[in-house]
Formats: structure tokens, sequence, C-alpha cells
């Protein structure tokens, strides 16, 4: 659970778990495994198809959550079924203490349920007396501990079979041994006799079926079908985000949600429950049944024309499953009760914004999770939203207000990074890295070195380099990104150079500024929306086939966010549309649009290896372009390990988090140098400063290039 | 549309991924000889992998001094076929029932039962279970055996879905999908098969 007050606090409690090796241990090795197993899962499906599916069914039925809730009541009833409404967790608790009191139960089985973690059932069912006890393996390990889940799915992931040994020494009274096989069977067994006691059952639901009445329940132990059937009265605690209309939808998202969560076709168990069924323990043979559908934000939630997407969210935990950070700090630092991307999401509309406004500054903005969500939610914009929503009520932190402040203003921010070059002099070396840190920055962030900015801008390059092309075969607009532009103008001369000789005239619209995305990670929603204004109107669209940036970020940000940015300005959002549209990152013009050829390149066969960048291989959903111009540049492309995992610069980020920055590259520049490729290459300058200056830290002589320099440099 | 066969195929392919032990019968009779061999070989109490002499509390211990003779138990099967298992377990020495589950909570050797209809694509069982005699045999037995006739493999679960709706307006009503012996991967993600439910699946497929 989160307790953190402040960052520095947080930031405190990241490192207990960056110094866990066991926990990041079991977390890299599961991160490997479910990439492989969720892939084999899904072989020959149209995963895309069906989570766009699985969206539309989750959203309508979210828009019709009250008509779907009077229907399951109804048919629920009519079966026998008694059926709660509760407005918040506590009342959802007060709700089960009393029909534990109200039918003489004292002592309780449940089978795990994330609702009841939401509402903290279990300290209140405490509190009044009852007996309640977790049968899920994980979750009866964590009950006993006095922990929350540090993982939807896995939620005793975090500890070693060591640990669970020994507290299974404490509940038996003798001591147990740590093979894993055996501490099952004395669960088993020692679980068993709680389920002969119990008179009262508690699970969650899967799915609560607006057509029949009934629950649906996913488990792979089989506790669900022991919990609900054994005691005499079984309640079921739901949130109205269960509701679906049709069995059809319930029975579409089992095809997901399994491979999803843990790369299995299907659980063991799906358990179908309609009706107070047959139950022997009770005097008519009738199962007392109750449900309890718990609001708590949801329908709060479901108006906000953003936020109603989170109701698609199917419990699945593939979010922490992808997610780089979570790999480094595991569940209890990412996320409040929920865990992951939609843990910190859910975290402020379930339990508030103190709990979330720290968490929500930890995400890195990788989309991984958006690209792995069974729902399809766009889980990183929804965390960047809160932030921003959490700034607006706070108030703004002074960096980031400061850095909204001169982005928002082109020429002073340019200004400032002129006058940045003459201010790093005394600390400048030749090879275009800073020597020592300047002053602002603290020893957490000495794990890479910083480029110095260049001698000449690309901008002022380009207005006396921009060369002539006759008879064009298309017309283009480059974006260059603050970073190209001030730091790496090579990049984007590589890129002129390849462009003229292939017949591709070019404009540098003079006006342009920095894409405002370093500002939006920063929650500065307001400066974002200016900066976008201002790049909209130094460009004009109609008078480019394509807008080309080298940046990966950019282009991403460019692309998908700008429309979104400036979406309550109509005349703007057409401009931004059409704009959106013609934005290309370089792999795709050169490798699709120009078709470049093996021939132009001299053929050095050296190895190379390839980083992709979050925002082009998911933000773009670009794979095959850049490997390919790998080969035709006259490489030899060596694949590199997790090659589509994030290198831990994340902008920002890795200024907020130096830590967590520096264990990502770490593990990114370990399979780097793995591969025993000579050149690194990639196409985000972002990724280049970091991959660049952790090498150079190391004393690495692996070159790191963009793709432009590679195409450019053995073009014949 | 996939052949018969090809259902079959499939379906046998994917319940062995998930640990399930498939075998072909061509009649009722087999199954029950099945059983009795199955029941003949297998260790008194299964718990016993993790050994008797593996202390547990006092209660946990009680319960499993409960269990003194090998039991099957097989509620909610026809007749004259319940007659011939009861007869063969008899004279193997074990004690076959097919009501009273609650009396073996601590656990009965062998659960068998009829599925009513195979999915392929999952390689699953689904078993429609109202009756709480023939829900516990599936839950708390070690070893659960079902049959499963040739004829009743669908593609997948879409294809049961109207039978399923069926049953679920009928209320009231408890149905399952069974794929695979109960599992957990709870303790450092390593695979352990029988954290509560069946330690074994056993599929017989009835030639019809």
């Amino acid at each position: 659970m989160q307790k953190a007050h402040d960052l520095k606090e947080y930031r405190k409690e990241l490192h207990e778990s960056l110094d866990n090796s066991f926990l990041r241990t079991t977390l890299d090795n599961f991160a490997i495994a479910y990439r492989a197993g969720r892939a084999n899962a899904f072989k020959d499906m149209d995963v895309r198809g069906l989570i766009n599916d699985i969206a539309c069914s989750k959203d309508a039925a979210g828009e019709n959550y009250e008509a779907l809730y009077k229907e399951f009541k109804k048919n629920a009833e009519a079966a026998g079924v008694h059926v709660h409404f509760a407005k918040d967790g506590d009342e959802a608790n007060r709700i089960i203490a009393r029909i534990a009191k109200d039918t003489g139960c004292k002592k309780i089985v449940k089978s795990k349920s994330m609702t009841a973690e939401e509402t903290l059932l279990n300290h209140d069912l405490e509190d009044a007396g009852l007996e309640v006890t977790e049968t899920d393996l994980g979750e009866w390990i964590i009950q006993l501990r006095h922990e929350g889940p540090s993982h939807m799915v896995m939620p005793a992931i975090h500890l070693s079979r060591h640990q669970v040994g020994d507290l299974f020494t404490e509940v038996t009274g003798t001591k147990q041994d740590s093979e894993i096989e055996k501490l099952v069977k004395v669960a088993r067994r020692e679980l068993r006799q709680k389920y002969v006691e119990a008179d009262m059952g508690i699970t969650g639901a899967n799915f609560a079926v607006a057509e029949t009445g009934g629950i649906g329940l996913i488990t792979n132990e089989g506790n669900a079908r022991l919990v609900s059937t054994l005691p005499r009265v079984h309640v079921a605690l739901m949130g109205i985000d269960k509701l679906l209309a049709t069995l059809h939808d319930a029975l579409r998202i089992i095809k997901v949600l399994p491979r999803n969560a843990t790369g299995q076709q299907i659980t063991s168990y799906v358990t179908w429950i309609t009706g107070a069924n047959e139950c022997l323990a009770a005097e008519d043979n009738r199962k007392e049944i109750h449900y309890v559908v718990l609001d708590n934000g949801r329908s709060e939630l479901l108006k906000d024309p953003l936020f109603s997407q989170v109701n698609r969210c199917v419990r699945c935990g593939a979010c922490a499953n992808v997610c780089p950070v979570y790999r480094l700090v595991g569940g209890h630092k990412m996320g409040h009760i929920y865990i992951g991307a939609i843990g910190l999401i859910l975290t402020y509309f379930f339990h508030g914004k103190d709990k979330a406004k720290n968490l929500v500054q930890n995400c890195i903005n990788c989309e991984a999770c958006k690209d792995v969500c069974a729902g399809g939610i766009d889980l990183p914009r929804l965390i960047k939203e809160i932030h921003a929503r959490i700034l607006e009520e706070d108030g703004h932190p002074l960096p980031s207000f400061l850095l909204g402040k001169v982005l928002k203003n082109r020429k002073l921010f340019h200004t400032l990074l002129r006058t940045a070059k003459w201010g790093q002099k005394p600390v400048a070396e030749k090879d275009g890295f800073i020597r020592h840190l300047p002053m602002i920055f603290s020893k957490e962030h000495s794990f890479r070195a910083l480029p110095t900015i260049a001698e000449t801008p690309f901008r002022d390059w380009w207005q006396k380099n921009q060369p002539v092309v006759n008879n064009p075969k298309c017309r283009v607009a480059l974006f260059s990104g603050c970073v190209q532009d001030f730091v790496y103008p090579e990049q984007m001369q590589a890129a002129v150079d390849l462009f003229a000789a292939n017949g591709v005239a070019m404009d540098y619209p003079i006006k342009q500024s920095c894409c405002g995305l370093p500002v939006q990670m920063m929650g500065e929603i307001k400066a974002s929306k200016d900066v976008a204004a201002q790049n909209l109107s130094a460009f004009d669209p109609d008078a480019y086939d394509y807008i080309i940036t080298l940046c990966a970020s950019c282009a991403s940000h460019l692309k998908h966010n700008y429309p979104k940015l400036v979406m309550d300005k109509p005349s703007l959002k057409l401009r931004a549309d059409a704009f959106a549209a013609k934005i290309i990152d370089y792999s795709s013009f050169v490798n699709d649009v120009l078709k470049v050829k093996q021939g132009d390149f001299a053929q050095t066969g050296e190895k190379a290896t390839y980083h992709a960048p979050c925002h082009l291989c998911r933000g773009l959903d670009v794979h095959d372009a850049p490997r390919k111009l790998i080969e035709t540049s006259g490489l030899e492309y060596v694949e590199c390990a997790e090659e589509e995992v994030c290198c831990g610069f994340g902008g920002t980020f890795s200024m907020k988090f130096p830590e967590l920055s520096a264990e990502l590259l770490k593990k990114k520049l370990d399979n780097v140098e793995a591969t025993g490729a000579d050149t690194l290459l990639t196409d985000c300058p972002g990724c280049i400063m970091q991959l660049k200056g952790g090498l150079k830290k190391r004393g690495s002589a692996i070159k790191v290039k963009h793709i432009a320099e590679a195409l450019s440099g053995n073009k014949k | 549309m996939p052949s018969k066969n090809d259902l079959y195929q499939k379906f046998v392919e994917k319940a062995e991924l998930v640990s399930a032990i498939v075998t072909n019968i061509t009649n009722e009779d087999e199954a029950l000889r099945y059983v009795i061999d199955l029941c003949d070989k297998k260790e008194a109490c299964q718990l016993l992998v993790s050994g008797c002499e593996a202390d547990l509390s006092a209660k946990a211990e009680a319960l499993c001094d409960t269990k003194q003779k090998k039991v099957i138990a097989a509620p909610g099967l026809k007749q004259d076929l319940y007659k011939k298992l009861a007869q063969g377990a008899e004279k193997a020495g074990f004690e076959c029932i097919d009501k009273g589950m609650r009396d073996h909570l601590a656990g009965v050797d062998i659960g068998f039962t009829f599925a009513e209809y195979g999915i392929a694509d999952t390689g699953t069982l689904m078993l429609d279970c109202p009756d709480e005699e023939l829900r516990l045999a599936t839950m708390v037995s070690e070893f659960h055996v079902c049959v499963l006739p040739k004829s009743k493999i669908r593609a997948n679960t879409y294809e049961v879905e109207k039978m399923m709706l069926t049953r679920m307006k009928k209320t009231p009503d408890y149905l399952a999908f069974i794929t695979g012996a109960s599992r957990t991967a709870d303790i450092e993600r390593v695979l352990a098969l029988g954290v509560h439910g069946p330690l074994e699946l056993h599929i017989l497929i009835l030639e019809d």
C-alpha cells in the first residue's frame, strides 16, 4: 500500500525495492517469460479485433449501466438471489457484515476479489467479530503476512518460497521446508478445514451478466467453486464495471483475459452461477445468495468523456506484466491497492489524490501497457491527465511550472539554449560530452554522461546550407524537435543529405519549436496546448506531401496528441488533423516511401544492433522499416534481446527518477553489449542521448547513431 | 466447418497441453474398468505427496484422519452404470458413493462424472452441476475422471452458448468449464497442480 507523503519519501521507498534482489530477479524472469507466453497464447488470433470488440461491448455496458443493473437485479431476484447496491466501500462492507449477522454466520471463507481489497472488506468484517480466511493461495499468504497484493493476478509474487516456508511453519506450528510442491499441499490441507467450518463464502465476480442475472468466476485453483458451494451463505461483491449485457460478451472476454493475464488459453475453472442453487448445508437445501453491487466512484468515472474508458478494464493485470517500472519496483510501490498502470488511475478515483499524487509521476510513458491492454484503454494518456488534474488542484511545482513558461515562449527557449552553449564552455569536452555534471544535478544522475549543446543549431545551419532540389519527387517539411535542433544537428543534416540525393524538396519552417511532450509528461497540459498551437501555425500541412521527424517521440506526440490537445478549438482541430495525417517518421519515409536500394550504399558488413524507441514501435506501430534500413545501409543487423523495451530515458522521467532510469538503461546496455555489435542504431534523439551517455560512462567502444547517420554515412 | 475428427484431435491436443490425461474408450464398461484400475494403482491418499509425516496443525490433521478407505464418488451416474461401478468397487475393496459428499470433505480418491460438452479450442470440459453432490465430486476428489462422448465436442464456447443460456434461464444453475487439473503459480510463479481441486484430470473420450 502506498504511504509516502511526498516524492522524496516515495523515492526512498522505491530504493527499498531496487535493493531487493529477489524481487528484481523474480520480476525480470516473469517479464521475459510473460512476453513469450502471451505471444504463444494469442498465436493465430486476431488480437486487435478481439480487443476492439471487447472495448465496444464494455463501452456500451458502461453507457448503459443503469439499465443493465436493473435487468441484472430483476433476473437475479427472480432466481432467488438478493441484490444490494452500495454507493461506496464502507456501505458495501456494512451490508456484508449485516448479512453475516442476520444469517448467524461466524466464519467466512473468501475467494480472491480485488473489489474486496478495494473496500478493505476483511478489516471491517474482522472488526465485526467475524473470522475471515482467504483461500486463494497467494491471497492467503499475504493475509497471513498482513500485506496487500503486489499483483492483480499473482498477489504474492514478491515473496520467495523461503519466506512462505517460514510463514507456514509459524501457521502450522511445525517446521515446514521450502519446497513449493509441499507448501502448496500444506495450504490445501490447512484450508480444506476452513471450507468445512465456514458458514459464509465471499467471492468477487468477473462478470455480472444482465440477461441471466448470474455471475461468472474465473479461477485456476478452484477455490471459488468451493467457496461458493460449501458454506450455506454466498456473498458476491462486484463493481458496476462487471455488468455485461449478454453471456456472449463474457465469453468473448474469456478469450482474452487468461491469455493476457498469464498466457493461459483459459483458466482451469470458469464457474457460472445463476440463482439460489442447491446447498445441502442450508435448512431448505437452498443456498442464500447475495450480490453486492458497488459504485465507489465508478458512475462518476462513467460520466467523464475521457475516463469512461477505464470501465473496459477486465483486471487481467497485463499492464503491470509489461510495465518496465513495475518490473523494477513491484506492485507495492507501483500502486496503492490496484497496481500497475490501471492501478495508478484507479487509485486516484477510488482512494483519492493523496494516494495517487506520487504514483502518477512514476509512469515513463513507454506505452507498453496501452499496447497490451485487453480493453484497449489509453492508459498512459489517462495517467498524464490525472497528473495534470492533481497539479491543477495542488498547484504546480516550480520546475514544471518554469519549463511550461519557457516552452510556451519559443524565442526565450531558443535564447536560453543558445546561452547554455556559452555557459557550458568551461565544462564541455571536445567529444561532445559535459565533463562534470552541472550543479542542478545530484550524483544520482551520474549514470550517464550528458551531451553538450551543439556549436551551431540545425536551424542556423539550414539557413546557409539548405539544398536546392530540382524536379523533386515530393515536397516535405522537416520537424527537428529541440534535441536534434540544438544538441544533435548532425542527425538532421544526415537526413537532409539523403533526402536531397533522392529528389526530396525540403522546407524547414523556422517558427517551429519544441513538440511539447516534455511539459505534457510533467502534467503541464496548458503549456502543452499552447506549444501545440504554435507549431500548428508554423506549418501549413497542405503545402507538403509529408511532415518528417527523426524523433520518434515528437512524431508520436504530433500525430496522436495534437488533434486531442486542440480538440476544443474547431478551426485548429481541422488543421491538426491534416497536420497529423502528414506526419511520418524517418525510417518509414525512407524505407516505405523513398524505397532506397541496397545498391546505393557501400556494404561494409559491420555488425549493428537496434534499439526500438517506445514511441516508434508502440507509438507509431513501426517495426520492420528501421530493421530493413539497417540491412539496406550496408550493415549486418544483429537482433538485441528485449529490443522493444524502454531504455529508461522517458524525457523528464529520467530527471525525476534517475535511479529507475539508470536501472532500465543498465539492462538495455547489457543486452546491447551481449550482441557483440560495433554500432547501436535507433531513431530517437532522446534514446540516443540516454544510450550514448550510458555507454560513454561504461567506457564502451560501441558507437551510437541515428539510422539517418548510418544511411548518409554509407551512401555511395 | 471442421470435421468431427478435426475437433477431436484439437481437443486432445489442447487438453494434454494443460496436463489432462486423455484416453479413448469404445464403451462405458471400459470407463468403469479405467476408474477401478486407477483407484487401485493410486496411493491411498494422494495428499501423501507432501507426506502425512509433514506436520499440519491439529485441526487439519484431524480432518485427514476421517478418511479410512479409498473412495470413489460418482453422483449423477445412470442407475445401471452406478450399480456396475459399485459392484466393481466393492470387489476391489473401495467404497463407492453417489451421495453424502459432505461427509467426505477431506477428499475422495476419484470423482467419476460425464461431461455435457467438450470445447476443442481450449480442451475444456463443460459440466452442468446444479446438484451439489455432483459438483462436490468434481471439487474434492484427488483425481477427477470424466467421460466425454466424442459427438459432444464443439469448436468453441460460442457453440455452447445457446445451450448455456437455456440452462441459466431455467435457474437456479451452477455450470462449470473445467480445463486441466486445479493449479496455482502463486509461489514464485512455479506451477503446482492440485491446490484446492483435483490433482489430476483424466478425460475418457467415448466413441459414439
